[in-house]
């Protein structure tokens, strides 16, 4: 029984008025990626600057790598690596010296530090640029040397606000390889995303947090089936029949669909729920123009949890 | 001090400071149109005051070039200042400032590596400017020492400036913002000053101002090193002006950014 590598417990945080945590609480499993998954402003930022001794929180206590980050900030630095969305790198220094500042920064010895910088380099594809001053790179290779300077002290614990906010596909894909091979060798990540494939794709436990409070936590597969996993699609006629399903299908939750013509039933015992639907709209001899089985995208969860758009 | 946040001692301190002022002038010399853009300013104001208005300026007992150079070199290093509340900011708006708080370097090496190169550049910038002093015609008349002295002493005053605008800098969200904010600031500094004309032939109300304060007690103080007069009378002053600056806005800079 191995304990939890992040612990977060009520934290709260505001500035001013502006209430950015009112009670967070949350815990990463070690080896495990937990996703952070909010709108813009829901406090996933705040929480991760919490973690990573940026910010003390106004009340509520966290741990990292078993160190608390108000009274043993150091240690949780030495604990952590940090890589955020605005690939936070000296542009007018090569990748080379950007990696080695980060190993002499964080007490490395010199040698050390350009041993891991080119090791690194070569781990992230950027040996053939590492002498080249960063604002000739590639928005994908900054935060590929981001993530990289992120890494220079092999941290247990990896912080990750939005990594790939902005990157197209081919980068975003390339980036979530590298975060999968971390954590196949054991790192635990804390991953801050709007984006839920990237949740979906990389998270063992989902966080969804919404106005600084948590909304909602579990796998994926539990968050889409707390909105009731499958559903039957009814496509009809039109609106009034629409209308007339629905009356006879109230004990089944059944609503109107986006489209005023389809009927949308929660297929609450799979089959058996279908059969049962499509037996009541035959005793009423209306015809079903169309028949889908649907199952909730972590978009659809996201909504329904937070009733905003991510 | 404790035991399990070793790191954060004088020592760390020393070489996270040196790590930090490597970077930033590996920055600046990657960048060299900079340079070259901070000195237009001030020689644009020496070809200005030395042909177009000097004639019309007169200063007592002395040339008026010697009287101008001085107060050049001050206002270039005055609004030198500046130039740490923009690397700051930027630093700041481009999130790297964030990254380095996360790391277990010592708390005050991102200003003091940033207002030590600052002191770099600026000591570099007054050589040059020296250098064009003396093409206008400007002579020092006293001898090596005291003028070593004299650049010390305003390298000083800009070093202890500095942690103002590295307070500003942590204050402001980005580079132009910085820049916008010192200006307000640098302006009734350097010209109501005795850095381009004698305070006596001000209005009365502003001669208090424009000989007492900080600028202008530095430059007296560089003009008595490289032109001659009492010395100590006017240097200390402007040493306690320095000191004065540097302990009270050093802490203040500092624990803005614990808090950033």
């Amino acid at each position: 029984m191995t304990s939890p590598a992040i612990v977060a417990e009520g934290l709260v945080k505001s500035f001013g008025d502006v209430h950015a945590l009112r009670g967070v609480s949350f815990e990463v499993g070690t080896g495990t990626v937990l996703g952070l998954l909010g709108p813009n402003g829901a406090g996933k930022t705040t929480a991760v600057r919490v973690l990573t001794t940026i910010l003390v929180p106004d009340e509520g206590r966290a741990m990292v790598a078993g160190h608390d980050v108000v009274a043993s900030p150091q240690s949780v630095r030495r604990s952590i690596g940090l890589a955020g969305q605005y690939a936070a790198v000296d542009e007018n220094l090569t990748g080379r010296e950007n990696l080695v500042l980060i190993g002499r920064l964080n007490h490395m010895s010199t040698v050390s530090s350009r041993q891991r910088a080119v090791e690194l380099l070569d781990q992230f594809h950027l040996s053939d640029a590492a002498g080249r001053p960063v604002r000739t790179y590639s928005g994908g290779m900054r935060r590929r040397l981001d993530l990289a300077a992120a890494l220079v002290t092999h941290p247990p614990v990896l912080l990750l606000d939005e990594p790939t906010t902005g990157l197209d596909p081919a980068s975003r894909q390339d980036l979530w390889d590298v975060i999968s091979s971390l954590v196949a060798d054991g790192t635990t990540v804390l991953l801050t995303t709007q984006y839920l494939e990237e949740a979906d794709r990389l998270a063992d436990r989902i966080v969804v947090i919404d106005h600084g409070t948590v909304a909602a936590e579990g796998t994926s597969t539990e968050l889409k089936a707390r909105i009731g996993g499958l559903s039957a699609v009814l496509s009809l006629a039109d609106a009034a029949t629409a209308a007339r399903v629905i009356a006879s299908l109230t004990d089944l939750h059944a609503v109107v669909g986006s489209d005023d013509a389809t009927v949308i039933v929660p297929a609450r015992h799979g089959a058996a729920t279908v059969r049962d639907v499509l037996n009541r709209v035959d005793a009423q001899g209306i015809e079903i123009v169309r028949l889908d089985m649907h199952e909730p995208t972590l978009d659809e969860v996201f909504l329904s949890l937070t009733g905003s758009r991510s | 001090m404790s035991a399990t946040d070793k790191g954060s001692g004088f020592a760390w301190a020393i070489r996270d400071t040196i790590a930090m002022m490597g970077r930033n002038l590996t920055a600046m010399r990657r960048v060299p149109q900079v340079l070259v853009f901070s000195l237009i300013q001030p020689v644009i104001f020496v070809l200005m005051f030395r042909y177009v208005f000097g004639g019309a300026i007169k200063v007592p007992g002395r040339d008026y070039v010697d009287y101008l150079m001085p107060g050049i070199f001050v206002q270039t290093m005055t609004f030198g200042a500046i130039n740490t509340a923009i690397g700051l900011a930027d630093d700041k708006g481009k999130g790297l400032l964030e990254r380095l708080q996360s790391l277990p370097m010592s708390r005050y090496a991102v200003l003091s590596g940033r207002v030590l190169a600052d002191s770099i550049r600026n000591l570099v910038i007054v050589v040059l400017m020296m250098v064009i002093g003396f093409l206008v015609g400007f002579d020092t008349h006293t001898n090596v020492l005291m003028v070593v002295s004299g650049v010390l002493v305003m390298v000083g005053f800009g070093f202890a400036l500095s942690w103002l605008f590295a307070l500003i800098g942590l204050s402001v969200t980005n580079g132009e913002a910085a820049q916008a904010a010192g200006f307000p600031i640098l302006a009734p500094l350097t010209f109501a000053s005795n850095l381009f004309v004698d305070p006596s032939t001000m209005p009365g109300w502003l001669q208090g101002w424009a000989r007492n304060q900080p600028v202008s007690v530095t430059a007296d103080a560089v003009r008595a090193c490289m032109l001659g007069g009492p010395t100590a009378s006017k240097v200390i002053p402007a040493l306690l002006w320095s000191i004065g600056f540097g302990v009270v806005l050093g802490p203040l800079a500092v624990r803005r950014y614990r808090r950033s």
